[in-house]
């Protein structure tokens, strides 16, 4: 008996079954590549629509602090609120950045034993996962109240300094950026916690075996090694603060003028755009289309430069 | 007796590390210090939304409309149906494209060439991953309600919420296909399968549980989400009456009653809070726990 005989009769695909394959091989390629194209087709949507105010304002738009949507007397400028944008989200930043690194240093030492460690990563990744619009919430009826004697004894304190030269009422950047730096913390623990976990063990081994106390071997070997992974994630949590919309837009007070005062209401560009679009009409929806262009290229560079700072670190260390 | 013996100068020296000691505990203490201050907002927020969620608990909240300004009673059940309705039309518009997309980027990416494209492609998805969720909202707006397509509705806010669930889907879905093991496959083909038919019968049941775990962890983004829905879903006092029709939600709902002057909508906006929040934390503790229980990791 030849195995051949025993063999099913062989057979080969059919060209319907050929045809099937190739088609869903080339859906996925198409499907990846429209995914991959999706963020430039965003872009252009908003820069098309954005172009009537673009061409009536020109770069004024970035300059100017009036914003009167009266029609008949439009005028469009977006200083102040990028101005708050940015103050804001860098307040955030001097708040969370020493926060999440420390906790990270806590979290990827040994100084308490594994299994609380997990926990209180748990916790601190649960805290990413609570909506923003209920820290907006909270920061209205707990936090504003909280802070207004702090704010109120800077004022009559340091009123002299004018970033608190101005009487508190209770929404205002102070508790925006607060808000903010309490939202961005977890993603800025989390990637600074995972950089400093993926560094190979042979570097503290050194440190250590030459001499070095736990934080001479912290501060002056593990977090110079770890520092772009470091940066990625501080970068990474300034184009969540730049772009963060509920919890500023319910706690800033939506100010559309310029002030020094951290007390003072404010605005941000991603708050102007939650409070404007919904009641917006004719030439002032294209001035918030160009207000988004503008809060779209701070969050790409950002996010973009973070994704190049973390991707160099995975690859020294992989 | 060795001490005994030492120079003194020496013995000195030993005793000196007192200093950096002393630097050791306050910083370890600072670090903790720092730890602690982390996590107090998790449980402020979630101690503050537990307790003044759950007073105005109760089960006509889902079957009620919310009470005109003024009057107290009323629930969120227009909300509450009309987030399930936004949240699965995210979810039908971003899976597919999610899905299959990952399914190229680590099924059928082998030339140098389709590495190439798959390279590009997990870049713009990373990038995605970080645009604001505001942002998706004003693309929907710019898309669909000045071109006058769909105009405020439940399915510009479908497409809104898909833009910021695609990401997480693509990137969980493709770390899923990773670990299902290269044998799998080499099997299936060997058996005669064809491309279609090992992913679609082989493969992608294999890593079924990590990619539900990842349209979980979208859905739970989507549910809580607000700014991409303010100007895309608006709001409605009303049952959903269509797809193309403003509609509320719950996070719209917190936003707008959080707002205003009248306690019985303060109270129904910590209502919403604490249920959305609950949502949430059931969603990410369960698919923490699916992927604990992954035999293959």
């Amino acid at each position: 008996m030849t195995p051949s005989t025993a063999l099913p009769e062989r057979r080969s695909r059919s060209p319907q079954e050929r045809l099937i394959d190739r088609l869903f091989v080339r859906t996925t390629l198409v499907l990846a590549v429209l995914t991959g194209v999706l963020l430039a087709f965003i872009i252009l949507v908003i820069a098309w629509r954005s172009l009537p105010a673009v061409q009536a304002f020109g770069l004024n738009f970035i300059t100017g602090s009036a914003w009167n949507p009266v029609p008949g007397r439009e005028e469009f400028g977006v200083f102040p609120m990028l101005y708050g944008t940015l103050v804001s989200s860098i307040i955030a930043l001097l708040i969370a950045v020493p926060l999440g690194l420390g906790t990270a240093i806590f979290l990827s030492e040994d100084f308490i034993p594994s299994q609380p460690r997990l926990v209180i990563s748990f916790l601190v990744e649960l805290l990413a996962a609570i909506p923003s619009v209920v820290y907006g919430l909270w920061g209205i009826f707990v936090l504003i109240p909280l802070i207004q004697p702090v704010a109120r004894w800077l004022h009559a304190n340091l009123g002299w300094i004018p970033l608190f030269g101005t009487e508190p009422v209770g929404p205002g950047m102070l508790p925006a950026s607060l808000v903010l730096a309490i939202m961005i913390l977890p993603i800025m623990t989390a990637i600074a916690k995972d950089s400093l976990a993926a560094l190979p063990p042979e570097l503290r081994q050194a440190s250590m075996g030459l001499g070095a106390t736990r934080w001479w071997t912290i501060f002056r070997v593990l977090i110079p090694a770890a520092i772009s992974g470091i940066v990625g994630g501080t970068m990474l949590g300034l184009g969540r603060a730049l772009g963060e919309t509920m919890a500023a837009t319910m706690l800033i007070g939506n100010a559309n003028q310029f002030q020094w005062s951290l007390l003072a209401p404010a605005n941000t560009i991603a708050s102007l755009l939650a409070n404007q679009f919904p009641e917006a009409r004719g030439i002032q929806v294209s001035a918030l289309m160009y207000a988004a262009v503008l809060l779209m290229l701070m969050t790409l560079i950002v996010n973009i430069l973070a994704e190049v700072i973390v991707n160099r670190l995975k690859a020294k260390y992989e | 007796m060795t001490t005994a013996t030492l120079n003194p100068q020496v013995a000195g020296l030993i005793k000196r590390p007192q200093l950096r000691n002393w630097v050791g505990w306050v910083m370890t203490g600072l670090v903790g210090l720092c730890a602690l201050l982390t996590i107090i907002p998790l449980f402020a927020v979630l101690g503050f939304v537990l307790v003044r969620g759950i007073s105005r608990f109760s089960l006509t909240l889902f079957t009620q409309l919310p009470p005109p300004p003024g009057l107290s009673g009323g629930g969120f059940g227009n909300a509450f149906i009309g987030t399930i309705i936004v949240v699965l039309l995210g979810t039908l518009i971003s899976v597919p494209f999610g899905v299959l997309t990952a399914v190229y980027l680590s099924e059928f990416s082998s030339t140098k060439a389709q590495k190439e494209v798959a390279r590009w492609v997990r870049f713009g998805i990373n990038v995605l991953a970080g645009v604001p969720s505001i942002i998706a909202g004003v693309f929907a707006y710019g898309l669909f309600v000045t071109t006058g397509i769909f105009g405020y509705s439940a399915a510009a806010a479908g497409v809104a919420l898909a833009v910021l669930m695609l990401p997480t889907i693509v990137r969980t879905t493709d770390e899923a296909l990773k670990i299902v093991p290269q044998e799998v496959r080499w099997a299936s083909v060997g058996l005669g399968a064809s491309n279609y038919y090992t992913t679609l019968r082989v493969v992608l049941p294999a890593a079924l549980p990590s990619i539900l775990t990842g349209v979980i962890l979208a859905m739970a983004r989507a549910v809580g989400d607000t700014a991409a829905l303010i100007f895309t879903a608006l709001f409605s006092s009303f049952w959903p009456r269509g797809l193309l029709e403003p509609i509320a939600t719950l996070s719209v709902l917190v936003y707008n009653f959080a707002t205003v002057p009248f306690k019985p909508q303060q109270e129904l906006a910590w209502a919403a809070s604490f249920f959305l929040v609950m949502l949430i934390l059931v969603a990410s503790v369960a698919s923490r726990l699916v992927i604990r229980r992954q035999p293959m990791r």
